[in-house]
């Protein structure tokens, strides 16, 4: 494994670079279009239903369709990462609508009553008093999104993109197991990477959350 | 000045909140909206900052119609404490209580400065400045709420029932707190509560609404316990009214005794009827003691009875009348503001002066006398 990683790792660390861009981005983006779409959800109640129901059925695609037909719609290349990104996007958004939407609700209603009475107008009450409140709510369903997605990036490896899963295509090929192996590894420590970003990203903007009762 | 101007509020169901409702809120005065839930009060209270807006009629802040202003605007010139506090649990007291000022563009430095300064006023040490909302207790977090909604120094508050979810005694305390700072503010206050006591205790005139949305009785207190103007507020205002419009009499003159007393800690005498007065040494009453079941020698804490009540000499005559009947001696114990003894009422004494003051009142309002 570790002859392997060696005569490699050149070709390992660009896939590597390549994997983190290919799934954090998607999180960024997903996030920012999910927040208006869960504000949708949660404002007018009526919309609740339909649009967590239409993202919940956005990540039932097959992730291999959605990267085969992508380009088709969008006009890429077959191989270019953009399929993959927008891919991801997509399975994001889905996932975080509700969280979104559950997030900003978990705001209780008199401190919603309160800040509308002193004098916050809409968008201003959404920006400086709900969307702080609904920060833990989101982050958890960010902490998902974005392990889901490591993982669903090495998937893109079988229609040829480069990142962490070739390691598992070639590994396949060769019936050889340390590049496997090494694919593994790395992934599981990307994900715990980016889980870890997010928890204390959470934890440096919810100072309030550990503040108990004196005793 | 707040005024309502056949006021309703219908919703599209057809259920009516507040029906053509015409109330004057003085200013510098509290105006309590009292009643069943269902009454509407509650809706009344939100039309003034227009968290409700009126389906007909008008609402105006001094000369001008609520309507014109833009809601942010209106509501930033106007304190809103509720029930809650609703408080933000992501900032700090000090932050929670610069809310407003903030808003109206005020600098950060300044603004919190302006918190400090309503922490004090509110009763809050300065230690809780930089806690959050869920560090502190329920009355506490009720203060920053008053705090909070007088930071931008609004000359008009809106209060929703802001001390019915905390416990007995420090509602009492919080209400007092409430008197006294209005005392030095002097703001016009509409206050809404379903507790009577409370409505009676802290209004200058109390709303009674009943459900339906419909003015029953505007009244001072004190009126509305001995007038109630139908069956529907007598029965609201509830027992006891008798006894409670005494708490709006001056005690006034009191023809206190001189009562004989031994301080704290001295030897004890028999006195003539068995009970005698104990006092510091600064002639705060302490209780009273009983020589009959006393042994001799010197007069301890625990040997004190301490179920009198104290009556003050500027009080009312509710006080005077319950330190009276609260006495295991008999004679109710009347202080001067500063807790020190001036002396001693009999019942007797009391209701002969309560008798004094309703015969001259049914005089000024007999028919002879009408027309104030």
């Amino acid at each position: 494994m570790i002859t392997y990683f060696k005569e490699h790792h050149a070709e390992i660390l660009s896939w590597l670079v390549s994997h983190i861009w290919l799934a954090a981005v998607p999180v960024v983006l997903g996030l920012i279009i999910a927040l208006p779409i869960g504000w949708l959800a949660q404002r007018y109640r009526w919309l609740y239903a339909p649009l967590v129901s239409i993202a919940g059925l956005l990540y039932t695609i097959p992730s291999i369709a959605l990267f085969v037909v992508l380009p088709g719609l969008l006009g890429t290349k077959v191989l270019d990462p953009i399929n993959v990104a927008v891919a991801l996007t997509i399975y994001t958004v889905a996932l975080l609508v509700r969280v979104v939407a559950d997030g900003l609700a978990s705001v209780p209603d008199d401190v919603a009553q309160a800040a509308t009475a002193m004098g916050y107008g809409r968008f201003q009450r959404l920006v400086a008093v709900e969307l702080p409140i609904a920060v833990p709510v989101i982050a958890a369903g960010l902490r998902v999104a974005a392990v889901s997605n490591v993982s669903l990036v090495a998937v893109a490896a079988t229609i040829g993109v480069p990142e962490l899963g070739q390691l598992f295509t070639n590994g396949f090929q060769l019936s050889y197991f340390p590049p496997i192996l090494i694919g593994i590894v790395l992934c599981v420590a990307l994900a715990l990477v980016f889980d870890t970003v997010i928890v204390l990203v959470t934890r440096m903007l919810t100072p309030w959350r550990r503040a108990v009762q004196p005793s | 000045m707040i005024r309502f101007e056949s006021v309703s509020k219908k919703y599209p169901d057809g259920t009516v909140a507040v029906d053509e409702l015409s109330v004057i809120a003085p200013s510098g005065q509290i105006t309590v909206f009292v009643g069943p839930s269902g009454c509407g009060k509650t809706t009344s209270l939100r039309m003034i900052n227009r968290m409700i807006e009126p389906t007909s009629g008008q609402i105006w802040l001094d000369d001008k119609d609520t309507a014109g202003f833009s809601a942010a605007e209106l509501r930033r010139g106007i304190g809103y404490v509720i029930q809650h506090a609703g408080l933000f649990p992501h900032r700090t007291v000090m932050d929670n209580v610069a809310t407003v000022p903030l808003l109206l563009g005020q600098g950060k430095r300044e603004a919190r400065a302006r918190a400090m300064e309503l922490l004090e006023r509110v009763g809050l040490d300065a230690k809780f400045a930089k806690r959050y909302p869920a560090q502190l207790s329920g009355g506490q977090q009720q203060r920053v709420g008053v705090a909070r909604a007088l930071a931008a120094d609004p000359p008009v508050m809106l209060m929703d029932e802001p001390f019915s979810a905390v416990d007995p005694v420090v509602r009492h305390d919080l209400q007092e707190e409430f008197l006294r700072l209005q005392g030095e503010l002097g703001k016009t206050i509409v206050f809404v509560t379903h507790d009577i006591d409370e409505a009676v205790k802290l209004g200058d005139q109390v709303a009674v609404m009943r459900v339906g949305g419909k003015l029953a009785q505007l009244a001072p207190p004190a009126e509305l316990l001995t007038a109630p103007a139908d069956a529907f507020v007598a029965g609201f205002v509830g027992r006891d009214r008798g006894y409670r419009a005494l708490a709006f009499e001056p005690a006034g003159a009191l023809p206190t005794h001189d009562e004989p007393t031994v301080v704290l800690g001295s030897d004890v005498s028999a006195a003539p009827d068995g009970w005698v007065l104990v006092v510091d040494d600064q002639r705060q009453p302490q209780g009273w003691l009983d020589t009959a079941n006393t042994p001799a020698g010197k007069v301890g804490q625990e040997q004190l009875h301490r179920g009198g009540t104290l009556a003050t000499h500027s009080g009312s005559l509710r006080a005077a009348l319950d330190a009276a009947l609260s006495s295991p001696s008999g004679r109710g114990v009347v202080v001067d503001d500063a807790g020190r003894l001036i002396g001693s009422v009999t019942t007797a004494e009391v209701v002969e002066l309560i008798e004094d003051h309703a015969t001259k009142s049914r005089a000024s309002q007999s028919p002879a006398g009408a027309g104030t």
